[in-house]
């Protein structure tokens, strides 16, 4: 098959995502007000309680809301994954996932510019929300914002791929929101976006360890080192590992021969 | 004249339930051949199977010599399908889903839009190519997934109950368009359907009853061979109702 080929799918693939996106106004307005609701009024009131040494990439004592903003960022991009992994559920019940799948194009192709197609709406919300971040004083070096742009399409990749996975083991739309309770809450709070994880360790050696592997810590870290133009190596490689394993779970989860989509039957 | 579908002895279970078994089929290009069967009888099973939606544990599959399982590429290109639930995005316009329909296929943006045009106007809505599918009728969604699903040039159409819930004018309208395809472009088709007035004297037809091929033939040869007055009779003969 042409290289050419691949090219207008991806390009097909990348525009209807942008096209709903564009379509659906209120999805960005809301992908933007959850992070800057953390921002103005949970950062604000936080600010006094929690104290942040000076941990890298900062050099400095830093307020609150600047520590945060990474881990926001991040959630923008858990929800986003979330959101196009329902959005598959719901295809999938809907039945227009289908005309994706019966593509004479590989599917591990399809479904890799699927999640590009995501990570690429994703990372106009994280420069939109860093645009009005810039508003709470939270401004980076400027090459950070050119720095950033690989860690989020990887974090975005990896979010992504596990919406995917989790998309292809989940039967019905309903199940979906029990998964949104048992994977992004505990994903987001069990992690370093919202405390350092050696505060963490103060308090409980095993939530550590829990936030310590979490995958959403890696994403955090990996955008954190990032924005502030640095890498973390130990991150770095801690983030592309569970892409692979996400990736390689949610291309199998909808692979003909092994995947989760025949046992369900039906749909 | 050449064979477009071939499948030999496919069985598919789910967990401990047999959707079909040992089923056996050809169909030649040029062919409107009608898949006949109630509610649950392994339709939609078997048309999951074909587009490799899911994978064929035992037995073959093939389009126009291609097995789907060994070569999906070229299998699947020769394949368009309607769906038995609507597909279309309906947040996007009528153009916009073709349009996406034709990169999946691989089709440059300006061959794609010559081959939208024709086909809109072929199904004559023209003058909606730019309206949101929202804002479309039932048979309209049909007719444009009929019109999305042939952009690629398919040999080979696949209709899953794709009529069900429309009027009967709009089931006539796609009924004839696709009848008339079959002929005018030597298309092979298979239809899905439970609705016996679809079916046309002279049609070829093929009963499967709980995921088993119980008879197959055209109209006349299935009637006589049940000894029923028509093929009402003699699908309600065989399915035991």
């Amino acid at each position: 098959m042409e290289l050419i080929i691949f090219a207008r799918c991806f390009k097909g693939i990348v525009l209807r995502e942008a096209l709903r996106f564009i379509h659906q106004k209120e999805r960005f307005f809301s992908a933007l007000v959850r992070p800057l609701v953390w921002l103005g009024i949970f950062a604000a009131g936080f600010r006094s309680v929690l104290g942040v040494a000076i941990i890298p990439p900062y050099e400095t004592y830093i307020p609150y809301e600047v520590y945060i903003a990474p881990g926001l960022i991040a959630m923008i991009q858990l929800f986003n994954g979330m959101q196009s992994s329902l959005s598959m559920v719901y295809d999938r019940e809907m039945g227009s996932m289908k005309t994706m799948l019966v593509s004479p194009i590989p599917r591990w192709f399809l479904l890799i510019s699927k999640l590009l197609a995501g990570v690429f709406v994703s990372i106009l919300q994280v420069y939109a929300f860093l645009l009005i971040a810039s508003i709470w004083d939270i401004i980076p070096p400027i090459s950070g914002y050119f720095t950033i742009l690989p860690a989020l399409i990887v974090s975005g990749l990896m979010l992504g791929s596990l919406g995917m996975f989790l998309s292809s083991a989940i039967k019905q739309l309903e199940n979906f929101a029990g998964v949104m309770n048992f994977v992004i809450f505990p994903m987001f709070f069990a992690s370093s976006a919202l405390y350092p994880l050696w505060k963490i360790e103060e308090t409980s050696e095993w939530l550590y360890y829990v936030c310590f592997y979490n995958p959403f810590t890696y994403a955090v870290e990996s955008i954190r080192f990032s924005l502030y133009s640095q890498v973390n190596i130990e991150y770095t490689i801690g983030i592309l590992v569970f892409t692979l394993i996400f990736l390689f779970l949610s291309i199998l989860g909808y692979d003909p021969a092994r995947g989760n989509l025949q046992k369900k039957g039906g749909k | 004249m050449t064979v477009a579908l071939e499948i030999k002895n496919v069985s598919h279970n789910f967990g401990k339930f047999t959707a079909l078994d040992d089923v056996s089929l050809n169909i030649n290009s040029g062919d409107f051949t009608v898949l006949l069967g109630l509610n649950g009888a392994g339709k939609t099973t078997l048309y999951s199977l074909i587009t490799r939606l899911y994978n064929n544990n035992s037995g073959t599959i093939k389009i126009y010599g291609f097995d789907v399982r060994e070569n999906p590429v070229n299998a699947l290109k020769n394949i368009g399908v309607v769906f038995q639930q609507p597909t279309l995005d309906l947040d996007l316009s009528v153009k916009e889903n073709l349009q996406y329909h034709s990169s999946l296929h691989g089709i440059s943006s300006e061959e794609a839009n010559k081959r939208i045009d024709n086909e809109i106007g072929r199904i004559k809505l023209d003058e909606k190519i730019k309206s949101k599918v929202r804002s479309l009728s039932g048979g309209q969604r049909r007719r444009v997934e009929i019109a999305r699903s042939l952009l690629h040039k398919p040999k080979l159409l696949l209709l899953d109950e794709p009529t069900v819930g429309l009027d009967i004018g709009s089931r006539q309208m796609i009924l004839d368009h696709v009848k008339s395809l079959c002929k005018k472009n030597n298309l092979a088709v298979l239809w899905a359907t439970h609705l016996i007035d679809e079916i046309d004297k002279g049609e070829k037809v093929i009963v499967i009853h709980k995921g088993s091929v119980i008879e197959s033939g055209d109209v006349s040869k299935i009637v006589k061979k049940t000894k029923t007055k028509n093929i009402r009779d003699a699908f309600n003969k065989l399915v035991g109702i």
